[in-house]
């Protein structure tokens, strides 16, 4: 009878492989190979318009990578950006997750409308914004002028001391639904009852949040928070968009992309995509170890 | 009790702030998008004159349709073929436990986060290789990395939550695991499907650094590129008005689709998101 069982788990464990043969080779020709390819490019001095000829320099491209700072101001960028947006993001999702998870009459229609800035594409919300950022004709110059907030037009966009400003305003007018999402999601998940003892013994709602919302959501508030983080370090379409390759804002990806594609620079380019992979990679390990985040699908008890 | 009416007038205060943030910049879109000529320099709110001159120049000088056309052919090519190869993978991690399974769950969660620019020039070489590079299939290709890893994993969440007797009748029957997948599971996973792939047609539809690297000609590109490339008679001259107005067609259907689908969408994003 032990016997049948293990056969029969046997041909279970036979099965899943099948079934994720193509999945999996997939993923290894799509984006591992890829990977190592470009790890392997950052090597050489390899250049676009003929990648079949190249030769091996070593960690040049790495020591003058190093020596760029441009390069520099870029990974500062990223994490400025990073830490500013992903911050503000948190905060106003929590408002607009909160303020959501009350009996609001037409909460339906907003969460629909949070929504919307995350599902159209990055491009479209940085034009829409560019074009109202515009230092002539933009509207939201207009609107402060009017009100007298400000005496003369702003480059928002040119202006060395607001561009990065600006674009993490665009950044959490895009991110700040999804955000709320989540944030949501993990409130309509706590149970009922607390509430109605903290409301019955008469505790300030502002202190329930502090001690017993807040620490109940953690878990999923630091996911959330994790997810965005990295995806803003990878950050290229909206500041591609708004402000181009200028070094005021050019993020890594940026910096990266430029001399890829604009200087054909594979050898160069690649070890500054390495240099962000490896650190994304070593952020990632840090947050997923020090908040003890168990990232696996729950128990496997099937 | 004054200070719970001012609390009130704040919260309600704040929340008028952030609905302006939230949709003054679409309405804006559309009524410059409304502005011909030098009507669009002026600052109104309405206006005076609505014409849909962007419109047809956007359709009739330049290859809008076709970018749409391009989008819609890439997004759901890439859609459709992660489903299929995340379906079964879905099984798999889903449904059997065995060793290595939490491994290849982290390997793909692992390549959802990748920065898109390290797989860059990897992906470009092998492009290139195949004859790819500026045609559709290629970016269809390049675009897997984005949606296969992410279908795979929601998925999966999706099967793990289906009762384990629907299986172990069908297993009693002596039902193969290709049968029991596409007899039993599939016709049930009907509304997991229709929220995995609307939110990976989302993220290829939306994709722009693969778009703009891989193609070249006009025929060729993508909305988001499309879009980013609009130019005027001088580079410090943008048609700031036809911008607007392919803005605006290329975002109304998807405001639509979100409206109509939200629940889905809702759904599909939160078992995206991994469990604490």
């Amino acid at each position: 009878m032990a016997q049948q069982r293990s056969t029969a788990a046997h041909q279970r464990t036979q099965t899943a492989w099948l079934f994720l043969t193509p999945m999996l080779a997939a993923l290894l020709f799509i984006a591992a190979w890829p990977l190592l390819r470009t790890i392997a490019f950052s090597f050489t001095d390899a250049n676009l318009s003929d990648l079949s000829t190249w030769k091996f320099v070593g960690i040049t491209n790495y020591s003058y990578l190093f020596e760029d700072p441009l390069w520099w101001r870029a990974v500062g960028n990223t994490l400025l950006f990073t830490f500013i947006s992903v911050s503000l993001e948190t905060a106003l999702g929590m408002v607009i997750a909160l303020t959501l998870d009350t009996h609001l009459p037409g909460r339906g229609l907003l969460r629909a409308a949070v929504l919307i800035p995350w599902a159209i594409p990055t491009v479209v919300s940085a034009k829409m914004w560019g074009w109202m950022l515009h230092d002539l004709y933009g509207v939201v110059n207009f609107l402060l002028l009017s009100v007298g907030l400000i005496d003369r037009p702003w480059a928002w966009l040119a202006d060395p001391s607001l561009s990065m400003a600006a674009i993490i305003m665009v950044d959490v007018w895009k991110a700040t639904p999804f955000m709320a999402l989540l944030i949501l999601a993990a409130l309509q998940a706590l149970p009922l009852e607390i509430y109605e003892a903290a409301r019955v013994d008469g505790i300030h709602p502002v202190k329930v949040f502090l001690y017993v919302t807040l620490p109940l959501i953690r878990p999923a508030l630091l996911v959330a928070v994790i997810f965005r983080g990295l995806d803003a370090l990878r950050v290229f379409d909206i500041i591609y968009v708004l402000t181009g390759n200028n070094e005021n804002t050019a993020t890594m990806s940026v910096y990266a992309r430029q001399q890829l594609v604009d200087f054909q620079d594979i050898g160069f380019g690649s070890a500054a995509a390495t240099s962000l992979f490896v650190i994304v990679a070593i952020m990632a390990m840090i947050v997923i170890t020090l908040g003890r985040v168990n990232i696996s699908l729950g128990g496997g008890e099937r | 009790m004054i200070s719970r009416i001012i609390g009130r007038i704040g919260f309600y205060g704040l929340l008028g702030v952030l609905l302006f943030y939230a949709v003054f910049p679409f309405y804006w879109a559309v009524v410059s998008s409304l502005k011909s000529g030098s009507a669009i320099f002026r600052v109104e709110l309405l206006p005076s004159s609505p014409s849909l001159e962007n419109y047809r120049a956007l359709f009739a000088e330049q290859s809008f349709a076709r970018n749409i056309l391009n989008s819609l052919i890439v997004a759901s090519s890439a859609t459709l073929i992660s489903l299929l190869l995340a379906m079964t993978a879905a099984y798999a991690l889903g449904r059997i436990r065995f060793r290595g399974r939490s491994a290849v769950l982290f390997a793909v969660l692992s390549i959802s986060m990748f920065p898109q620019i390290a797989v860059l020039s990897g992906l470009f070489e092998l492009i290139r290789y195949f004859g790819l590079y500026n045609t559709l299939i290629g970016l269809v290709f390049s675009y897997l990395i984005l949606t296969l890893p992410f279908t795979t994993w929601v998925l999966t969440v999706f099967m793990r939550e289906m009762p384990r007797e629907l299986e172990e009748a069908a297993v009693m029957d002596g039902a193969s695991p290709l049968h029991i997948l596409t007899q039993v599971f599939l016709p049930l996973m009907g509304p997991a499907l229709a929220a995995t792939g609307l939110i990976a047609f989302i993220l290829a539809w939306n994709e722009f650094l693969f778009a703009l690297t891989f193609t070249l000609s006009s025929e060729q590109r993508t909305v988001p590129v499309a879009i980013a490339l609009i130019t005027g008679a001088s580079a410090y001259e943008l048609p700031w008005g036809r911008v607007m107005a392919a803005s605006v067609t290329v975002t109304v259907p998807l405001i639509v689709l979100v409206l109509i689908l939200q629940r889905h969408i809702v759904a599909g994003l939160i078992a995206g998101a991994v469990k604490g």
